[in-house]
């Protein structure tokens, strides 16, 4: 069970968490005319072996979206964040 | 390489069982192969055994980062079956199938394969019908299919919850009496065994590290064991297809996950087939050795560490109770994980790629096992002819761009709800 620590709840067991997966993924402007920037929105994912930024929503909570920095290796937790305030 | 027969068996009982062979040959790398193969799995050996039986291409060497059995192929749940719904993944896997059916004797080496059948109940008169669209599409391509009601299910199963008080009273069952499951380390095994005696090179404990280009080609890979040159390289690395994929330059639609698969203590013959739950995420057979082998859901969130949580395997847990309330005191042995990567359409991707030189199978999630032998098959047939075999067709990696995708799993780009 990974232990995230909601900023605003403090530490929860995951399974409270809907995970909404690549932070890193920023959806093109809603006229962008361009099909390769949809396909990398809706498609590509980074995927590493190591820290990844991703989304998990605190549903059985505060019902905050949060991005989190994990090593997809060891599931070590380096940072949560508000995901609004958050840097993409 | 010697074949394995009764006679063998027999005339190495005269030397005391001494005299056996290795099964396939320590090599080391040459300087240069026509064919190099990435991941020494169930699906690279497969590939390097067709390049080698089916187009004569034998100066092929398989690359594996670990040991042949390993990874995934070692870590599945061993169930094959080919009832698919979707236009070209009916009938790859149900070459696959066919496939199957003659292994142990074109390999020469026992897989144990046993077509004990596998059903998925249905819990209500809609998911019958759905269950019944699925068995009529099976027949017209072909393949054995059959809907039950809930006394023939009652009759094959009887051990699963038919009391008044089941949480998802069952209403019937799809069955296809052809599948079955088969030991998964002797498909890998004998997959190498076999392409060894065809003089490929298995060349384990030796880590890809990179890819050697000219101009743009491909032309070799950069390794523990120093620089191989390559006219051709083909990446069979499930979970690891983005890391790879990304030294070579390619952005993948794959996310990466762990799969958690548990094995009870050994019990008496309870279950006679592969098992289903079309209420939730549980399927279960019985090994030879009497345990339960089931499996459930994906962890849910990316992962490259080869073990799950507990959350997970309550879930499961609670799923199989739910189904078969008579395995509540059983206890588990042994629980795994694999690296499954995910793609957003739940089909896998054989193709030829947008690099010269590079070809790329991944993408299975959790039903490569099934597939090994089709795979290999039209991955060797893409490497040898530079086009992608008719069977896989449908699984380039351009029908993600065109919006042809084979949506098997029905949930959308979010591989984590497969």
């Amino acid at each position: 069970m990974l232990r995230i620590e909601c900023p605003c709840c403090g530490p929860r067991d995951h399974d409270e968490f809907r995970y909404g997966g690549d932070a890193s993924v920023t959806r093109p402007a809603h006229d962008d005319p361009d099909p390769e920037a949809w396909y990398a929105y809706v498609y590509v994912r980074k995927n590493p072996a190591g820290l990844h930024r991703e989304f998990w929503q605190h549903v059985i909570g505060c019902r905050q979206w949060l991005v989190v920095e994990r090593d997809t290796r060891n599931h070590v937790i380096s940072s949560v964040a508000f995901a609004r305030t958050s840097q993409a | 390489m010697a074949r394995y027969s009764a006679f063998s068996i027999f005339r190495n009982a005269l030397s005391g069982q001494k005299s056996w062979q290795r099964a396939w040959r320590a090599a080391e790398p040459k300087p240069s192969y026509d064919v190099i193969v990435i991941g020494g799995g169930g699906h690279g050996l497969a590939t390097a055994f067709y390049l080698a039986e089916n187009h004569g291409i034998r100066n092929v060497a398989v690359i594996e980062k670990g040991y042949v059995g390993g990874g995934n192929v070692g870590r599945n749940t061993t169930v094959i079956r080919s009832n698919y719904l979707l236009d070209g993944n009916t009938q790859f896997y149900e070459f696959s199938m066919k496939l199957w059916e003659g292994m142990s004797r074109a390999l020469n080496f026992n897989v144990m394969f046993s077509q004990r059948g596998q059903l998925v109940t249905a819990h209500s008169a809609d998911q019958l019908d759905g269950f019944s669209h699925r068995a009529n599409i099976m027949r017209l391509n072909g393949i054995d299919a059959d809907i039950l009601d809930r006394e023939e299910v009652r009759r094959l199963v009887p051990y699963l919850d038919f009391s008044d008080t089941a949480r998802f009273p069952i209403h019937g069952a799809i069955f296809q009496g052809r599948a079955g499951t088969a030991r998964h380390d002797a498909v890998a095994w004998g997959y190498a065994r076999a392409a060894d005696g065809h003089g490929v090179d298995i060349i384990q404990n030796c880590e890809v590290t990179g890819f050697v280009r000219d101009g743009e080609r491909i032309v070799g890979v950069e390794t523990t064991k120093g620089r191989i040159g390559a006219g051709k390289v083909g990446l069979a690395v499930a979970g690891h297809t983005s890391i790879l994929g990304a030294k070579a330059g390619l952005e993948l639609p794959i996310e990466s996950h762990v799969l958690q698969a548990f094995v009870t203590e050994p019990l008496k013959p309870l279950v006679d087939h592969v098992v289903a739950y079309g209420a939730d995420h549980f399927y279960v057979s019985q090994s030879d050795k009497g345990g339960l082998v089931f499996g459930g859901n994906l962890d849910g969130y990316n992962s490259y560490a080869q073990r799950g949580n507990l959350g997970v395997v309550r879930e499961v847990a609670e799923a199989a109770i739910a189904l078969m309330p008579c395995i509540s005191r059983i206890r588990l042995l042994r629980h795994w994980g694999g690296v499954m990567d995910m793609t957003p359409d739940a089909s896998p991707i054989i193709c030829p790629t947008a690099i010269d030189g590079l070809y790329l199978n991944g993408g299975w999630c959790y039903g490569g096992f099934k597939a090994t032998p089709a795979s290999g098959w039209c991955f060797a047939h893409t490497i040898a002819t530079g086009k992608p075999h008719p069977l896989i067709a449908a699984y380039g990696l351009d029908r993600f761009r065109t919006g042809r995708t084979l949506d098997e799993a029905g949930v959308g780009p979010s591989a984590w709800l497969q």
